[in-house]
C-alpha cells in the first residue's frame, strides 16, 4: 500500500465503513431523547380525545378535573380562542383544529388538554373532564365522500369553493390536480393494440417510530424566551411556525431536537399536542411536557397513504408501452395536514412513469375529506413516491400477464436506456442518471432468475405455490429545488457551517437532524475527504436552532442530496482559502499547488507541501496580507434538481396453501444511490427500509369500521415484524453518480421502502397469476387475506 | 394516593423510594431514580424498549408495578458496563452496526445480555425466537442478529 493510500485510509473519509460516532452514548443508556428531559418545576400534559369519529360537542365540564389536587389547568378551544390558537394553519394550505372547536371530525381528535404535576395525575384529570357529544353521521369510505347526501366533514369550509389547493366541487372535496398531456394520452389509448386497467389500493398505514412524538415547552416569563425540546425532523421550520403562531420573536425561540428515536416522516408535522404544551407553558410560566402514548401515535399523528388508484397502460402487442394513465382518489382524513413541501397537492406522484420510457402519460388526483385521522405522506417516502412506484410496478406486471410476457423481459424492453440520461419524463421530470438494464441484469444473474422460474413451474406441477416478484424502481428524492418546494414560503435549501480550529480539529453544524441515520458519522467523513482531516477529529452538531444554521430538516432522503451538498460546498470554500494560505507559506503561486489527500503540494516538487493541519495553524497567525484570519465557511445549498436513485429488487415467496402463511425465501435488493459515503450505514438503512416495506406489504394496516372507529391502534393489532417474521436480506449495489450533486451522491434511506412494497406485492400476485388469478390482489398480504384468495381459487385442496 | 416505601438494588446500588402502588417500574426507574437509559415505547409490553433484568430474568418494566421490585435486584443498560469496561453485547452492537436511532438499543442489549446466559451458543433461529419480544424499526434486525452472534463468540472466548 502506498503512503498516499495509508494517509487516505487514516482520514476515514468517504467510502469507508467507519464505526458510528453516536454509538457509545446509545449503548450505555446515555442518549438524550425528549422524554429524558426533566426541567425544574416541569408539569405534564395529557390530551382528552374524542371517542367518536364525528360529533357535535354539546358541553365540556372541567370542574371535576380542576378539583383534583395536582391538576393545574384544563385547556379547551374556548381558552385558546382569545389567543387565536384554537386553529392552526397546515403545510397544505388548510387549517387544523388545535382543540376541537364545536365539533369533532375524527376519532381520537384532541378535545382538551389537562396539565398536572405528573403523568398519573394528568391521566386521572383527563378522565374527569366530562364532554357531552351528539353523534353525527360519518363519512368513512372516500368513494362516498362526494355523494350528494354525504355528511359534511368540515363545517368551517362550507360555502368555500377552495380549501387551499385550488377549486373544489363538493363540501368534502379538497382538490383536483392533474399532470400530463391528457388528449395525447387518450389518443394513445384509443389506438393501442393492447390496454390494461386495474384498480389498486395503497392502504392506510403509519410510520410509528418506536419513540412516539412529544415535546417539552419551557417559557421563561422574565426573559420572554421560549425553549422547546421536540421530536422534530425539522426543528428550524418549527421555530418559524412557533413565531408565526405566538408572536414571540424568532430570536427568542429556541427549538432543540435532541436524540430522536426514529422518525420515518412521522415527526415532520406540527401537531396539536405540541401547540397545547407551548400554550400551557406560556399560560402557567412553567415547563410542560407532552409525550404521546402508542395509541395516540397510531391514531392521530400523520398516517401514510390511503391512495385509491386506477392504473392503465397502453402498449404494442409485443409489450412496448405507449402510454400510462392513472386516476387517484386520495383520502386525507378530516383536515388536510398532508405534510409535504412541493407545490403540487399530490407531491411527487408524477414520478409514476417509473424507470420506463413512456412517451405520454396523464395522472389525475382528487383529494377528499373523511372522518378519519388527518395526515398523509409520512413513512419513509418523499411525498407520494411509494404510491407512484407501486402503481407503475404493479401495472407493468399486469400488462406482462395480459400479453404472456415474463416480468423481467417486459422491463428490459421498456427501460430508459443509459444513453438517454439526462432523461425528460412524460410528466415533466429530468432524471439525472441511471443504468437500469445493468442493475436488473446483475440481480437476475445473482439469483439465477431462469432457474427460479424453472423451479416455480416444477412446483406448480406439484401443486406448490411459489411467487417471484420484481421491482425496478426509480426514486425521486432530495427535496428540493426551491422553485418546486417550500415550507410556508421558506425554500427547501439546506445548510452547513464548518469551523476549523487552530490545531486542526473541526466542528460542523447542519440544518438537518439525524433520527438514526448516523449523521455525526457520515458528515464528518465528507469533510474528512474534502479537507484532509481525520473524521475522528470532526465534531458534528445538529438540531439546536440556537447554534445550527437554518435548514429544512431530514426526511424524504434529503440529507445527503441537500445537506451533504452544502457540506461539500462549505468544505471546498475552506479548501480554497487553505490553498491561498499554503501558497503564502510555501512562497509559490496558488496555481503551482495541487491537492493531495491531506495537503497542498507544489506541482513537480512533492516534498514541498503544507498539510491541512499546518495550514489550519497558520490560518490563525500567518495569513497573506489582506486576508482575514480564521478558517471557516457556511453554505446554503439550493439544489438544481432532485436526485433519482434507483434499484432492482427481487423477492421469492412460498405460500402454504392450507394456512395462507407466506415465507419470504429470498429477498435480493440492489440499490444505486450514486456515490456511497459509508457502506455500513447504507446497508443498515437498506435493511431497515426493506423491513418497513415488508411490514406494509404483508400486514400493517390502520383499519376503520363503518362508524369511523379505528380498529387497530396498538402493537397488539398493528403489525410490526419481530425477528421471527423478518426475512433475511441480500444486498447488492451499483454506483451511478448524480451529475449535478457536488460529490455524486443521491440519498438512499427511502429507496428500500419504496422499492420493496411493490416487490413483495408482485411476488404474491405472481404466485396466484400462474394459477390463473385474473384480478390484482390488494395489500396487506397477511395470512388471512392470502388464505381467502386460496379459498376463492380453490387452491387450498390436496 | 398513599405511598409505599420500597427498596431494591439498581445496578448494584441500594435504592429506596416512595411510590404509589399503581406506579410502573419503568416510570420509577426513569422519572424518580433518574436512570433514563431504559425507554418507553408502547406501555403494553409489545415493543421491549423498557426491558430490564430483574432477579436474573428479562422483564418488560412497563408492565410490572414498582412495588413488585421491592427487595429485588434490577439491572438496566446503565449497569451493563463493569469497572469502565463495556459488556460484550455492547461492544458487539457497536462493532456490527446493530443500532441506528438507539431507542430500542437499551432493551435489545438487556435482552441479549440475559438471552446469552440462557443460551450461550445460539443458532440464528434461536436468536430470532429468543429476541422476538424486542422490536426495532430501524435495522431490519439483520445486524442485531449478527451482533448477538459476535457477542456470543466474545463471551465464549472469555
Amino acid at each position: 500500500m502506498s503512503t498516499e493510500d495509508t494517509r487516505e485510509e487514516e482520514l476515514k473519509g468517504v467510502g469507508c465503513s467507519r464505526k458510528r460516532k453516536e454509538d457509545p452514548r446509545f449503548i450505555q443508556g446515555k442518549g438524550n431523547y425528549v422524554d429524558d428531559v426533566k426541567l425544574p418545576g416541569m408539569l405534564v400534559g395529557k390530551v382528552v380525545r374524542s371517542p367518536y369519529a364525528h360529533a357535535k360537542i354539546v358541553s365540556i365540564n372541567k370542574e371535576a378535573a380542576l378539583a383534583l389536587p395536582g391538576v393545574h389547568a384544563v385547556l379547551t378551544a374556548e381558552d385558546l380562542k382569545p389567543l387565536g390558537l384554537h386553529w392552526m394553519p397546515t403545510l397544505a394550505g388548510d387549517v387544523c383544529a388545535v382543540l376541537a372547536d364545536e365539533k369533532v371530525s375524527f376519532q381520537y381528535q384532541e378535545v382538551a388538554f389537562v396539565i398536572a404535576d405528573n403523568r398519573y395525575i394528568a391521566v386521572d384529570g383527563a378522565d374527569l373532564v366530562e364532554v357531552e357529544y351528539e353523534e353525527l353521521p360519518v363519512v368513512v369510505d372516500p368513494h362516498h365522500a362526494m355523494d350528494a347526501d354525504a355528511a359534511i366533514v368540515r363545517d368551517d369550509l362550507v360555502g368555500k369553493d377552495e380549501a387551499g389547493q385550488g377549486s373544489r366541487k363538493h363540501n368534502n372535496h379538497i382538490f383536483n390536480w392533474d399532470v400530463g398531456d391528457k388528449d395525447a394520452t387518450d389518443r394513445a389509448f384509443e389506438s393501442a393494440e393492447v390496454t390494461v386497467k386495474q384498480k389498486m389500493i395503497n392502504h392506510r398505514v403509519h410510520a410509528s417510530p418506536l419513540e412516539t412524538c412529544g415535546c417539552v415547552a419551557s417559557f421563561d416569563k422574565v426573559k420572554g424566551d421560549m425553549t422547546v425540546y421536540m421530536t422534530s425532523q425539522a426543528p428550524h421550520i418549527v421555530r418559524t411556525v412557533i413565531t408565526l403562531l405566538s408572536g414571540i420573536p424568532e430570536s427568542k425561540v429556541r427549538v432543540i431536537a435532541p436524540d430522536i428515536g426514529g422518525g420515518f416522516g412521522n415527526k415532520v408535522g406540527i401537531y396539536p399536542g405540541y401547540v397545547c404544551a407551548i400554550v400551557a407553558s406560556i399560560v402557567l410560566g412553567r415547563p410542560v411536557k407532552w409525550i404521546e402514548d402508542r395509541i395516540e401515535n397510531l391514531s392521530t399523528t400523520a398516517f401514510a397513504r390511503d391512495y385509491h388508484m386506477e392504473g392503465e397502460l397502453a402498449a404494442d402487442k409485443d409489450g412496448k408501452i405507449k402510454a400510462l394513465r392513472v386516476n387517484v382518489l386520495a383520502d386525507h382524513g378530516a383536515f388536510n395536514t398532508h405534510a409535504q413541501p412541493t407545490k403540487w397537492p399530490a407531491g411527487l406522484f408524477s414520478i409514476c412513469t417509473g424507470s420506463y420510457d413512456i412517451p405520454v402519460a396523464y395522472a389525475n388526483v382528487d383529494g377528499v375529506f373523511t372522518n378519519k385521522a388527518p395526515g398523509g405522506v409520512s413513512y419513509r417516502c418523499s411525498f407520494r413516491v411509494t404510491e407512484a412506484v407501486y402503481v407503475v410496478e404493479r401495472m407493468i406486471d399486469v400488462l406482462a400477464q395480459k400479453i404472456g410476457m415474463d416480468p423481467a423481459e417486459i422491463r428490459m424492453k421498456n427501460f430508459i436506456q443509459p444513453e438517454q440520461f439526462p432523461y425528460q419524463s412524460a410528466l415533466g421530470w429530468e432524471y439525472d442518471s441511471g443504468n437500469y438494464p445493468a442493475a436488473l441484469k446483475k440481480v437476475m444473474e445473482a439469483v439465477d432468475y431462469e432457474g427460479l422460474r424453472k423451479e416455480q413451474a416444477e412446483k406448480k406441477a406439484r401443486g406448490e405455490i411459489m411467487g417471484i416478484g420484481l421491482c425496478t424502481f426509480t426514486e425521486i428524492v432530495g427535496a428540493g429545488p426551491s422553485k418546486a418546494c417550500d415550507i410556508l414560503g421558506v425554500g427547501m435549501f439546506d445548510s452547513a457551517e464548518i469551523r476549523i480550529h487552530p490545531t486542526g480539529s473541526a466542528i460542523a453544524r447542519m440544518g438537518t437532524i439525524s433520527q438514526g441515520q448516523g449523521h455525526e458519522t457520515t458528515y464528518a467523513q465528507i469533510i474528512a475527504t474534502e479537507l484532509g482531516l481525520s473524521s475522528d477529529d470532526i465534531q458534528i452538531e445538529e438540531g439546536d436552532t440556537d447554534t445550527a444554521p437554518y435548514g429544512l430538516g431530514t426526511y424524504g432522503s434529503r440529507t445527503t442530496p441537500v445537506g451533504g451538498a452544502a457540506t461539500v460546498k462549505a468544505a471546498r470554500k475552506i479548501r480554497e482559502k487553505a490553498r491561498k494560505i499554503a501558497a503564502h507559506l510555501l512562497e509559490v503561486s496558488e496555481n503551482d499547488l495541487e491537492w493531495d489527500v491531506d495537503q497542498f503540494r507544489v506541482v513537480g516538487s512533492p516534498d514541498q507541501a503544507k498539510s491541512m493541519k499546518e495550514i489550519a495553524w497558520a490560518a490563525y497567525n500567518n495569513v497573506p496580507d489582506g486576508m482575514e484570519m480564521g478558517l471557516e465557511a457556511v453554505d446554503y445549498y439550493d439544489p438544481p434538481n432532485f436526485t433519482f436513485p434507483f434499484g432492482a429488487y427481487l423477492a421469492v415467496v412460498d405460500i402454504d396453501k392450507f394456512t395462507g402463511v407466506t415465507t419470504i425465501r429470498r429477498f435480493y435488493a440492489l440499490d444505486d444511490c450514486g456515490t456511497r459515503i459509508n457502506p455500513m450505514i447504507i446497508e443498515g438503512q437498506v435493511h431497515g427500509g426493506l423491513n418497513e416495506g415488508y411490514a406494509v406489504a404483508m400486514g400493517q394496516e390502520l383499519p376503520y369500521d363503518t362508524e369511523g372507529n379505528l380498529l387497530g391502534n396498538t402493537f397488539m393489532d398493528y403489525f410490526w415484524p419481530t425477528m421471527v417474521e423478518t426475512p433475511k436480506w441480500e444486498l447488492d449495489y451499483t454506483v451511478t453518480p448524480s451529475p449535478h450533486h457536488p460529490m455524486g451522491a443521491k440519498g438512499v434511506a427511502e429507496s428500500p421502502h419504496v422499492g420493496s412494497i411493490p416487490c413483495f406485492s408482485n411476488a404474491i400476485n405472481d404466485a396466484f397469476m400462474q394459477f390463473g388469478a385474473e384480478k390484482h390482489i390488494d395489500m396487506p398480504h397477511n395470512a388471512f387475506r392470502v388464505w381467502k384468495t386460496l379459498q376463492e381459487m380453490g387452491l387450498n385442496k390436496d | 394516593m398513599a405511598k409505599t416505601h420500597i427498596q431494591f438494588t439498581l445496578n448494584g446500588q441500594a435504592v429506596e423510594t416512595l411510590v404509589e402502588p399503581r406506579e410502573l417500574l419503568i416510570h420509577v426507574i426513569r422519572e424518580q431514580l433518574g436512570q433514563t437509559g431504559s425507554h418507553i415505547g408502547c406501555e403494553t409490553s409489545h415493543c421491549g424498549v423498557c426491558t430490564v433484568d430483574l432477579n436474573g430474568a428479562s422483564l418488560k418494566s412497563c408492565t410490572v408495578l414498582a412495588v413488585q421490585a421491592n427487595g429485588g435486584d434490577v439491572t438496566t443498560v446503565e449497569g451493563l458496563a463493569q469497572s469502565g469496561e463495556l459488556h460484550a453485547v455492547q461492544e458487539a452492537f457497536m462493532q456490527e452496526h446493530g443500532l441506528q436511532c438507539g431507542f430500542c438499543t437499551p432493551g435489545m442489549l438487556m435482552r441479549s445480555y440475559r438471552f446469552l446466559q440462557e443460551n450461550p451458543n445460539p443458532t440464528e433461529e434461536e436468536i430470532r425466537v429468543g429476541m422476538s419480544g424486542n422490536l426495532c424499526r430501524c435495522t431490519g434486525y439483520q445486524n442485531i442478529i449478527k451482533s448477538i452472534q459476535v457477542a456470543a463468540q466474545k463471551l465464549q472466548a472469555k
